[in-house]
């Protein structure tokens, strides 16, 4: 990323939409519409001080959820460019409220609410198509009952997790654990406060609330309405200690997650959605459960896979040492159906196909390898660019010209095109800027013909 | 050697980098006790050093000064040192009098909650950068000219995409094929999966469009024999029937491929009732003799195993397609694939799986531990689901052998200097982000000869390698950093080579000179990675702005 963003010869413009394209190949005159920051790009240094005042907290993206962002905020800390963006539902400014800490917080004073898109127009000779791929959503498995036991995550989730700077720094707690943490922090504020409205009250009648409601209870005060006020305070507030002292109660036995179970082609070789095999899920797996054991070295993890497609340099290898050396045991089945146990343990079902039993077991969380979908935004971005898809939605190409799109000058790469790993991807951009630089050369050529 | 009694002038500018420094360290204090530092004559601090206002600052300050050293305070020179370098150079001082100090991203961000050991720490930091800033030393950027033009060695389906994109573009290429025509395995293939292109016809349309082409010169029946030079500058012997010719190259690519593995003594080859995959091929292309009703393929003959570790990635694929084209030439035939993992990966290959389920062909996953028994007229499998021994049939049997390393890898992996990995396949500078670049500079891979790789694959590694070797060649020339190995003390050398076999991108050789044997550096392929100098145990390499009494300086400011 940083490369890119220092090349000389590349100009890169984020936060952009490609609205139009017309032309031919060597010559396609492309229309980009360049969305409002509202930060002044050219006076943003990325020092991050409006995001630190800014008091609208939104869900984060790139934390998959598990995390807050301000409204102002840059996807992720090592984004490229570092400028800023405020995002226009949740910034109380833009949405009529009073606020602009960030503008008064910002020193380089790049904050522009006036701010409007704009739209610029490219001349380029050829056109690659890098757009990627979305994460398949699970919940549409029934049942898998994912986002109905909180337990089971999302492969892309649970790395996340995994991540240091993650929303967990690197702890394999569980959502479920993390959803009561959340609760007892949200109890205990509101705690303090009717804590706060009592501590007055007792000083006014000189008693501490317990002794007091006792005896109002008994009946001593019937018709002193100040004293029913205080009763009623106490009681509701007793209403949130309670349950505040259970749910801490419960806290103290939490632990990490130890017992991981990773589910393969969750959405994928199903025709219920998508036939293919998403080909990187297996090796992502496997290096989750290897990097869950180095975080924990108790960890152990089950692997449950139709087949397991180790197919590039030094996966199978990978594989074996994960088994040998990071506790992964693989079992060759699909998963029937995942249940919630007890202690909101996922409990999975399946059949065990060397053993010939149908086997239901339980794990502390289960991690679901979530098929590789076509983007969302493919069907626009192809009609707008003018190439084919196939017909699972990826961009079409042909194994002879495995970067050529339907339309000449037009090339696509990575996932875009059909699921694939790291390294394919940056072999086949590489192709792809070939493919792109052979048509800029070709047209070079031509345009020196027409002038001799 | 810098004039000793050069009047070193150091200027020290302070990042507050908005509040991600100044909110956490003590900037005035930091700002005080820099002044206080050995030749320092001059300190700002601005609220982003980054920002045009700060580098009109460092231009002003470098003229108005006289600064002839500047150190810089602030984030990282992972994105910042190039910025602060040009713009001292645009000052007049030379940009590798530059040096840069971490007090962010290892400082005020990792001690947000100890605002006073954090600027302790700091001020041990910017101690150590000023230290080593009065021993910089100007250094000037390295250019080497490019020759524009490409050796490809082996004709097969990646050395001929490469070749022919190459030469769209306009460069000379150099193919070289050591067998009598171009083709490679494509030669010896049906038809190509999962289009059922067919490979003869492929074969013959590339190796017309590469012979035709006015930029390729092709070599047959021909090989290297001698590499000298570096990126930009090689000069190569290419020996062929006809004598040796001599070449100057600027860049090179290997796509010199790989070939099946011969089962011998597994499961009863004999190349006549039981056969391989490549052998298959050729049964079916002179068409199948009508008798053959009964045909088991086992899959993983001699790879996954302790001797071949890997998965060869490409033989699920063969076979299903090899089983679908038994079926079509003897559609009553019977045809069952023994598997352990059914590597059908992506969308064109799970779709062509599932096809031949619907076509009829069988799969019966097997245990490598209980692997199948292949009789005379049978072949004898467990299987999983049924919980029990199964005798299937066969006229004939066709074993799933791996894709092995091409014969003469290492010999061209020692005449290159470039690595081979432990199955013998060539190894890329990194297996996720330069799956085709070799680690040394001026050479690329791709196609088999890096790993097993269908048409698909082996076509866009064929054009992503050429994509990567023309950088080179469009440029013309390369500019290298001057932060590399220098033999500053040639008479401590002894010429013993270690740090030669230690380098890991080819940029040292043994020379012979009138002094005896010395090490020589060739300047644009070195990296400046320091391997070297740390492990000449005469001192006699140092790298150029990390020498010894740089970094030697640094620790004794460290521990003052």
């Amino acid at each position: 990323m940083l490369d890119v963003g220092r090349h000389p010869n590349l100009e890169l413009l984020a936060y952009s939409e490609v609205e139009k394209v017309e032309g031919e190949a060597g010559n396609f005159k492309v229309t980009v519409r360049r969305k409002t920051r509202y930060v002044e790009e050219d006076r943003c240094t990325g020092c991050g001080a409006c995001a630190e005042k800014c008091p609208t907290a939104v869900p984060d993206a790139f934390n998959e959820g598990l995390g807050a962002r301000s409204a102002i905020y840059s996807y992720f800390a090592q984004g490229i460019p570092s400028t800023h963006t405020i995002d226009p539902d949740h910034c109380r400014q833009l949405n009529g409220k009073k606020c602009g800490i960030c503008a008064k917080t910002c020193q380089a004073e790049a904050i522009n609410f006036e701010q409007e898109d704009r739209i610029i127009e490219l001349n380029v000779g050829a056109i690659i198509i890098a757009a990627g791929y979305d994460i398949f959503d699970p919940s549409l498995i029934p049942e898998y009952r994912y986002r109905e036991i909180a337990n089971v995550v999302t492969a892309i989730e649970f790395e996340r997790l995994l991540s240091a700077s993650g929303p967990t720094e690197g702890h394999m707690d569980r959502p479920s654990d993390r959803a009561v943490l959340a609760e007892i922090a949200a109890l205990e504020k509101k705690a303090k406060k009717s804590q706060k409205a009592l501590d007055k009250l007792e000083k006014k009648f000189d008693e501490p609330s317990a002794a007091f409601y006792g005896k109002y209870q008994a009946g001593e005060y019937e018709g002193d309405e100040d004293r029913k006020k205080w009763a009623d305070k106490y009681a509701s507030h007793l209403k949130i200690v309670e349950p505040l002292e259970e749910l801490k109660k419960k806290a103290k036995r939490f632990t990490v997650a130890k017992r991981l179970a990773f589910i393969q082609c969750v959405g994928s070789r199903d025709f219920r959605f998508y036939p293919f095999c998403s080909g990187y899920c297996c090796m992502h797996s496997i290096k989750e459960a290897v990097i869950a054991q180095e975080h924990a070295p108790e960890t152990t993890s089950t692997i449950f896979g139709m087949d397991i497609r180790a197919i590039g340099k030094g996966f199978e290898e990978y594989k074996i040492r994960g088994g040998n050396n990071s506790n992964i045991t693989y079992v060759r089945g699909r998963i029937a159906e995942i249940t919630e146990g007890p202690n909101n343990n996922p409990v999975v079902t399946y059949e065990n196909t060397r053993e010939r039993k149908v086997e239901s077991r339980e794990f502390d969380m289960v991690v679901l390898a979530t098929a590789c979908a076509p983007t969302k935004g493919i069907g626009t971005l192809a009609k707008t660019v003018g190439v084919e898809l196939d017909k699972y939605n990826f961009i079409k190409t042909s194994s002879l010209s495995p970067v050529d799109t339907t339309t000449p000058g037009i090339f696509v790469c990575g996932c875009a095109e059909s699921p694939m790993d790291v390294p394919e991807s940056v072999a086949q951009a590489s192709s792809a800027a070939q493919r792109a630089a052979e048509i800029a050369f070709q047209s070079e050529l031509e345009k020196e013909k027409a002038v001799a | 050697m810098p004039d000793k009694k050069e009047d070193i002038r150091i200027g020290v500018f302070l990042c507050h980098c908005g509040s991600n420094i100044a909110g956490y360290l003590d900037m005035e204090e930091l700002e005080e006790f820099s002044r206080k530092l050995p030749h320092v004559t001059f300190v700002l601090r601005n609220l982003y050093t980054c920002s045009e206002g700060g580098i009109n600052e460092i231009k002003k300050a470098i003229e108005e000064q006289n600064l002839n050293r500047v150190v810089v305070a602030s984030c990282t020179p992972r994105t910042h040192e190039p910025l602060f370098r040009s713009s001292c150079g645009e000052a007049g001082l030379n940009p590798y009098l530059f040096e840069m100090v971490n007090i962010r991203d290892q400082c005020s961000w990792v001690h947000m909650k100890e605002q006073e050991a954090g600027t302790t720490k700091a001020k041990d930091l910017i101690r150590m950068g000023v230290a080593k800033a009065a021993l910089l030393e100007p250094q000037e950027p390295i250019m080497s000219e490019v020759q524009r033009r490409a050796l490809v060695l082996g004709g097969g389906i990646a050395g001929m995409t490469a070749s022919l994109a190459l030469a769209n573009r306009g460069y000379e290429v150099v193919l070289i094929e050591k067998e009598e025509s171009l083709g490679g395995m494509l030669n010896n293939l049906n038809k190509l999966s999962p289009t059922m292109t067919d490979a003869g016809a492929l074969a013959d349309e590339k190796i017309k469009a590469v012979t035709g082409h006015v930029n390729i010169t092709v070599f047959t029946k021909a090989k290297v024999t001698e590499v000298r030079g570096f990126i930009g500058k090689y000069n190569v012997d290419i020996e062929t029937e006809s004598g040796v010719t001599t070449i100057d190259i600027g860049v090179i690519v290997v796509s010199t491929g790989g070939r099946a593995f011969v089962p011998e003594g597994l499961y009863g080859y004999d190349g006549k009732r039981v056969v391989t995959q490549l052998e298959m091929e050729k049964l079916l292309k002179d068409g199948l003799d009508t008798d053959i009703k009964n045909v088991v393929m086992i899959q993983c003959v001699g790879s996954r195993n302790e001797e071949r570790p890997y998965c060869s990635r490409i033989c699920c694929q063969t076979a299903v397609k090899n089983a679908m084209l038994i079926r079509e030439q003897n559609p009553d035939s019977k045809v069952s694939i023994l598997y352990r993992d059914m590597q059908m990966y992506g969308v064109e290959n799970e779709e062509m799986f599932r096809d031949s389920k619907a076509k009829g062909v069988r799969y019966i996953n097997y245990d490598p531990a209980n692997p199948p028994q292949v009789e005379f007229d049978k072949v004898r499998v467990y299987h999983p689901l049924f919980g029990r021994d199964m005798d299937l049939p066969v006229d004939l049997v066709v074993l799933s052998t791996p894709v092995v390393s091409q014969e003469g890898a290492e010999e061209i992996s020692q005449l290159l200097r470039v690595p081979i990995d432990e199955n013998g396949f060539f190894l890329e500078g990194h297996v996720k982000l330069k799956p085709l670049d070799f680690a040394t500079d001026g050479i690329f891979l791709c196609g088999s000869a890096r790993f097993p790789a269908n048409i698909r694959e082996t076509v866009a590694q064929g054009l992503g390698a050429a994509s990567r070797a023309s950088i080179p060649l469009a440029k013309g020339s390369i500019v290298v950093e001057p932060i590399i190995s220098v033999l500053a003390d040639e008479d401590a050398c002894r010429g013993c080579g270690l740090c030669v076999a230690l380098c890991p991108y080819g940029a040292l050789e043994v020379r012979t000179t009138e002094k005896g044997r010395k090490v020589h550096v060739i300047d644009v392929a070195c990296k400046g990675c320091g391997v070297c100098a740390a492990t000449c145990y005469q001192h006699a390499l140092s790298i150029n702005s990390f020498t010894d009494n740089q970094i030697e300086a640094q620790l004794e400011a460290f521990l003052d």
